[in-house]
């Protein structure tokens, strides 16, 4: 505000800046926020069709349709969150000697193997995924809760490796060699120094992680369905089946672990840490 | 109590890919004994002190602490405590834990711990402090819990990396008494690593000079001081106007002929080995004594020189003149102002003025701070 003063003195126009800044943040604010309230809408709405642009009737009919025990929401909702945990744990125990190692040591090729985590990403996910159920078919993986984590860690690693390297790399060195100069063994300066200085940082590549998982559709797709569903394919058959109803309610359980632990984020990760990521 | 080899480096030699950090360096160092490691940045000294705490291997040589062979030790069996330059105090803990950590690695019982810990905090005035995390201390307060984190778990070789270096000039000056003092009183070994010579002087038993990775000198802080054993020692100990000179050894005396700014004059030799031809002469600005060119200048053995004051300041306490001696500038102090332009008379007394042979080529004053020219006599 009161750099909008100073040059109100010189220029008469200058007043007016709220003029453009207003209309940017309220277009903002409306590609950010209709959608979303769309979306609320549809969920509590009972009839709703074209030219109308309010639904005609609300209820909350379609709430008791998910939440029925044969609704599958129930069912999606928990396997989602296990295979999210899941993803979690097994990427951690991948990421945290990997980050250390990448942090720490004179690796030959470090930018090359920082940049082989994104070998998954970089090919279209569809012919890569299709290979996987084919192989996970043959080692009976397929349809299976395992199946979908291993197809997730793959996913989520390159998050969970650079985040936690750019972590490890953000601790002093020297700390740990203080922690061994007093007679502490290598993983006991570890667990004592290094890993509560990196749990910042480890605790958002798991976040990131976490989110990755939940969000996944491809992957779940071929690797899980039928036998396992995920919440992001019931939002695709209730949407792709017209039960915009359902597929808002579903979205909606999809939006809030991912807004609560957006403020976790917001909260463990540091900018020092995010400076590092792919030093 | 063992006066000798209590800690020993015997042929220590230490490389950085295919640089040479360290060549051959032997020590023995006696317990209880202060030894300031003393050099420019890049010496070496630093290498040598993460070397004695584990953190590198030396290329060749041997490490060893009461005869036993510590050499390939990893840095948690070897009870030296070091001092890092950082403080690399934990941020995550506070001072209590920090001071403490070394304890509960030893499995003390953590009544025991608080007990040390405190007095610990009351010995380096940290009282109160506990609970605060390191972020939320002084610079000095850092050094001091860094400096009880170590001390806590009683080493028997204390090693210091430059630990006064972040503080302010002021809180130095005591922290040097108080460090030295505290060594005394607990009877610790300790290595001070350092580029600061006056903290050498005031604090060490023992100096050891490095150069480029070796061992310039060492001995007692009035030894180096006085008898420096090369040009190298005697500069980085304030000796920094150089002269060149010509001399022949004439019994127990040293002849120097006269030159364009010196009269022929002869000084003892005391036992140094110089060898007739070429010399670098070198002395403090504060040893030099100033005449009016008229007075008579010579009291005592040693050399005058004749030139003019180009320069004049008061750094306090003395005058200090930029002298011009043919194309050569000196320093020169004095407790009365010489006018800028007159003739003056520069008496350097016999026992203040180190000579030195000169190698074979004439490039031999590496770190001189008056190289504006020389003057061959």
């Amino acid at each position: 505000m009161t750099a909008a003063h100073i040059p109100a003195a010189r220029n008469p126009l200058a007043a007016l800046w709220w003029v453009p800044r207003g209309i940017i943040f309220g277009l903002m604010a409306f590609f950010i926020f209709g959608p979303l309230f769309n979306l609320l809408l549809w969920t509590v709405a009972e009839k709703w069709y074209f030219p109308h642009s309010l639904p005609l009737e609300y209820g909350f009919s379609s709430w008791a349709k998910v939440f029925a025990p044969r609704g599958g929401a129930m069912e999606s909702l928990t396997n989602s969150l296990i295979v999210a945990l899941l993803t979690v744990v097994v990427s951690l125990a991948l990421a945290i000697p990997a980050g250390y190692a990448l942090a720490r040591l004179k690796l030959p090729f470090r930018g090359l193997i920082l940049l082989a985590f994104l070998i998954p990403q970089a090919f279209p996910n569809l012919t890569v995924y299709v290979n996987i159920a084919r192989i996970f078919y043959e080692i009976r993986l397929n349809g299976t809760i395992p199946g979908v984590v291993l197809v997730h860690v793959s996913h989520g690693l390159v998050y969970a490796v650079w985040i936690a390297t750019a972590a490890f790399s953000a601790i002093d060195a020297e700390l740990e060699q203080a922690a061994r100069n007093l007679g502490a063994g290598a993983f006991r300066a570890f667990l004592d120094v290094t890993l509560p200085l990196a749990a910042p940082g480890l605790m958002a590549s798991a976040i990131f992680v976490f989110l990755e998982s939940l969000d996944e559709f491809t992957g779940s797709y071929f690797v899980g369905a039928p036998d396992v569903n995920m919440l992001p394919l019931l939002l695709y058959t209730t949407a792709a089946g017209g039960n915009y109803q359902i597929a808002s309610i579903t979205a909606l359980l999809l939006l809030v672990p991912s807004l609560v632990f957006m403020l976790i984020v917001e909260r463990f990760l540091k900018a020092d840490v995010l400076s590092r990521v792919g030093h | 109590m063992e006066r000798n080899g209590f800690l020993e480096l015997r042929g220590i030699a230490s490389r950085y890919g295919a640089t040479q950090v360290l060549t051959d360096i032997d020590l023995s160092i006696a317990k209880g004994e202060f030894v300031a490691l003393l050099g420019s940045s890049g010496c070496g000294k630093t290498t040598l002190l993460r070397l004695l705490a584990g953190f590198i291997g030396p290329s060749a040589g041997e490490v060893k602490v009461r005869h036993r062979d510590v050499t390939y030790l990893p840095p948690d069996k070897r009870g030296m405590a070091l001092v890092f330059q950082s403080y690399a105090l934990w941020p995550h803990m506070t001072v209590a834990q920090n001071i403490g950590y070394g304890l509960k690695l030893k499995g003390v019982p953590r009544q025991e711990i608080a007990t040390r810990v405190a007095a610990m905090q009351s010995l380096l005035g940290l009282d109160g402090l506990d609970a605060r995390k390191p972020s939320a201390l002084s610079g000095g307060q850092r050094q001091r819990v860094a400096l009880g984190r170590a001390l806590a778990i009683d080493p028997e070789i204390l090693l210091l990396d430059e630990p006064l270096s972040n503080l302010d000039a002021r809180i130095r000056l005591t922290v040097r008494h108080e460090l030295r003092a505290l060594q005394k009183r607990l009877g610790i070994t300790a290595i001070h690593v350092t580029h600061d010579r006056e903290e050498a002087m005031v604090m060490a038993d023992r100096i050891v000079i490095l150069n480029a990775g070796k061992i310039a000198q060492q001995g007692t802080p009035e030894d180096v001081y006085n008898r420096p054993a090369s040009a190298f020692v005697a500069a980085f100990m304030g000796a920094e106007n150089v002269l060149f000179l010509n001399g022949t050894p004439q019994g127990d005396q040293f002849a120097i002929a006269a030159g364009p700014a010196n009269a022929a004059g002869s000084v003892p030799l005391g036992g140094r080995a110089l060898a007739a031809g070429p010399v670098e002469a070198r002395f403090r600005p504060e040893a030099a004594r100033l005449f009016a060119a008229d007075e008579i200048a010579a009291i005592g053995p040693g050399i005058t020189f004749r030139g003019e004051v180009a320069a004049v300041s008061y750094p306090g306490g003395h005058w200090r003149h930029v002298v011009r001696l043919g194309q050569t500038e000196i320093m020169a102090d004095a407790e009365r102002a010489f006018e800028p332009g007159g003739r003056v008379a520069v008496f350097v007394p016999a026992e203040a003025l180190f000579l030195f042979n000169l190698p074979e080529a004439v490039s031999a004053f590496p770190i001189s701070q008056t190289s504006s020219g020389k003057v061959h006599a």
